[in-house]
């Protein structure tokens, strides 16, 4: 591609508050921040990997990132323009640029309508092509992710759930975009067909030249498909490096735990892994600990982490560490 | 022996015809043994565990074979009698804690209700007996989260509370029905801990349902793989793990993505997806999706050949 030097999405501080209840409310107003001072370079081609547990933030940075959410702090840049602020009709042109796929097919595909109208809807919005081009075009679609041209007349009910996935794909990757957000696209998926879906996405990267971020809780998946992965805990990216790299030797003891927690098909005998256990539940972010959010779970907390937040630090090229102990 | 289902057969009849669920599933549970139970959605796990428990209420639903419990025939059992069993011997676990619980009643007053439809003690007594089994399962603070409503804790600490209160009369045998698959991983490996544990202090026999290989591999003393209402593989842990039969099994294995070691380029992924249970293939209902299917794989369906380590495939059983 032309670029490469030139980082496709970055993100400087980011944050996203929402207020809950109301003056009325027995707390009163309060404000949650659910991403809180996020700085996050994507580069061309690559697919970044945002994990952690629920609620830590991912799916907010998400929508953040494609601009579905308004942003709170700090500052959104796309191929180095900055979008943070930009109104709506100011964004249509990029909409084709950035895409997202959903979670749950069945709910964001439209039950009334068959699904070649559903692929074609983006292109009728944001193209120029005639009708018959954009038949041809949907034609095209279909058979890029996999389903046969007879199912452009279906409806979303007449498909399994991985077919439905197919569709939602189909529908992102219209517009020819740069950059697709898929938030936990395969979770809902049966295992076997998983993978089908992983695979699919690998191909349509390199076919199409896409970046993606990833969001995923099933850490294999993420391992798998993810250049690059980021470890999110309550709002705030905890560690940043190359995938192989952070699954192989995590430095962060939340990675660390995260990791270690997946169970795994062991043909031998159990033993050989060695789990840490973390203690407690996340706390809620409307009450964050002090200092590092992380302390009163972290099994190598000492009274500096208590009082002092660790900031996220590069501590060798292409690995990010928020800890005041790190493994390293 | 604490169960022993042989040949259940469940279907349903619906305006599209009838759906066997389940189509001749047979196993066997001993004192304090994990049995862990894998399959995809639609391969009847969950309707084999909940004709065991007796909890098929639909009229449309014809329940055949035999589902004997410490030797006693389930089957048939009139409702009075299932009651007296389900939730005293016979505890279950579910997916959503928070269908489990009602929302209207604090944690304590739940479990201790459940104590006394079983049991003939004071409230007082079953208030403490509530204290001990949170205790149990690791709450940090059992005293103050009896008087907890449920939406006032997280989702770990729910599915915590109907595990002390599925184990609140010390029941021979556990249902678990994907109790972790809602939760977070972090989470997750605190309940298969305390399953592990309970199953050391109450010798309770356990069936845990999940499609997750992972958890299987690390809790499960004996498996079973179902696929479309039959149960195409049994054995123990290390025979399943180390040895995979049946194609399925094998294909199932595979498509999981390492957590270590060299990154495949591309996942060997299964074919196609599960067949509807309304329109299931002649023959084996694996044979479409399978890789090395053959002539007889289209006509008739595999039994499970083998004794402690079984499969059924054609293929295996000519090997």
């Amino acid at each position: 591609m032309t670029d490469k030097d030139r980082p496709i999405l970055e993100t400087r501080s980011l944050g996203k508050r929402f207020s809950i209840g109301t003056r009325f409310s027995a707390e009163g107003k309060r404000t949650v921040h659910a991403v809180d001072n996020v700085s996050l370079t994507v580069w061309r081609g690559e697919t970044v990997g945002l994990v952690g547990e629920s609620g830590c933030g991912k799916s907010t940075l998400a929508r953040c990132l494609v601009r579905l959410y308004d942003i709170s702090d700090g500052e959104l840049l796309f191929e180095g323009e900055d979008i943070t602020s930009k109104s709506l009709s100011e964004l249509r042109p990029l909409r084709r640029r950035l895409q997202m796929v959903f979670q749950d097919p069945s709910a964001s595909l439209n039950p009334r309508r068959r699904v070649g109208d559903l692929v074609a809807e983006p292109l009728r919005i944001h193209s120029k092509l005639s009708s018959s081009e954009i038949k041809k075009r949907v034609a095209e679609l279909f058979d890029l992710v996999g389903l046969l041209p007879d199912h452009v007349m279906r409806y979303p009910h007449e498909f399994s759930g991985g077919q439905r996935q197919r569709v939602g794909i189909a529908r992102a990757i219209a517009l020819n975009p740069d950059l697709v957000v898929l938030d936990e696209p395969v979770s809902a998926l049966d295992v076997s067909v998983q993978a089908q879906i992983v695979n699919l996405l690998a191909d349509l990267q390199e076919k199409l030249h896409l970046t993606y971020i990833f969001i995923a809780h099933d850490l294999s998946v993420v391992r798998q498909v993810s250049t690059r992965i980021a470890v999110m805990y309550l709002g705030s990216i905890v560690e940043e490096g190359p995938a192989e790299e952070v699954f192989a030797a995590p430095a962060h003891p939340y990675s660390q735990a995260l990791i270690s927690a997946v169970p795994v098909v062991e043909t031998t005998p159990s033993g050989t892994r060695k789990r840490i256990i973390l203690t407690g539940d996340v706390p809620s972010p409307l009450s964050p600990p002090s200092g590092c959010r992380i302390h009163p779970r972290c099994p190598i907390a000492a009274e500096r982490c208590r009082s002092e937040r660790p900031q996220l630090r590069e501590y060798r090229p292409g690995r990010k560490v928020a800890c005041h102990f790190p493994t390293v | 022996m604490i169960l022993s289902v042989r040949d259940l057969r469940v279907s349903f009849r619906t305006n599209d015809g009838l759906v066997r669920a389940i189509d001749g599933v047979s196993f066997d549970l001993e004192e304090s043994e994990i049995l862990g139970v894998v399959g995809e959605s639609g391969s009847g796990k969950t309707v084999s565990l909940l004709a065991v428990m007796g909890l098929i209420t639909d009229p449309n639903a014809d329940i055949e074979g035999s589902i004997r419990y410490k030797g006693r025939e389930l089957v048939g059992l009139p409702a009075r009698e299932l009651r007296r069993l389900r939730g005293n011997e016979i505890a279950m676990i579910f997916q959503d804690p928070m269908t489990a619980l009602t929302p209207v009643y604090t944690i304590g007053w739940q479990i201790a209700e459940q104590i006394r439809a079983h049991r003939n003690i004071s409230k007082s007594k079953a208030m403490d007996r509530v204290e001990e089994l949170l205790a149990e399962v690791n709450f940090p603070n059992p005293h103050e989260a009896m008087s907890r409503y449920p939406h006032q804790l997280s989702g770990g600490m729910r599915q915590r509370a109907v595990i002390a209160m599925a184990l609140s009369c010390n029941p021979a045998l556990l249902v678990a029905d994907e109790p972790t698959t809602a939760l977070d991983v972090t989470v997750q490996a605190g309940i298969l801990d305390l399953v592990r544990k309970l199953r050391a202090t109450h010798k309770s026999a356990v069936v845990f349902i999940t499609h997750d290989m992972g958890v299987v591999s690390e809790l499960a003393d004996r498996v079973m793989v179902m696929y479309a209402g039959r149960v195409v593989e049994r054995g123990s842990r290390a025979e399943l793990f180390s040895d995979p039969r049946h194609p399925y099994t094998r294909a199932l294995l595979g498509s999981i993505p390492p957590l270590t070691g060299e990154k495949p380029r591309r996942l060997p992924a299964i074919p196609g997806s599960p067949p509807s249970l309304l329109r299931l293939p002649q023959g084996c209902a694996f044979g479409p999706r399978c890789p090395v299917h053959y002539e007889p794989c289209a006509t008739g369906k595999p039994d499970l050949e083998g004794d402690t380590h079984a499969a059924a495939c054609f293929r295996v059983a000519q090997a």
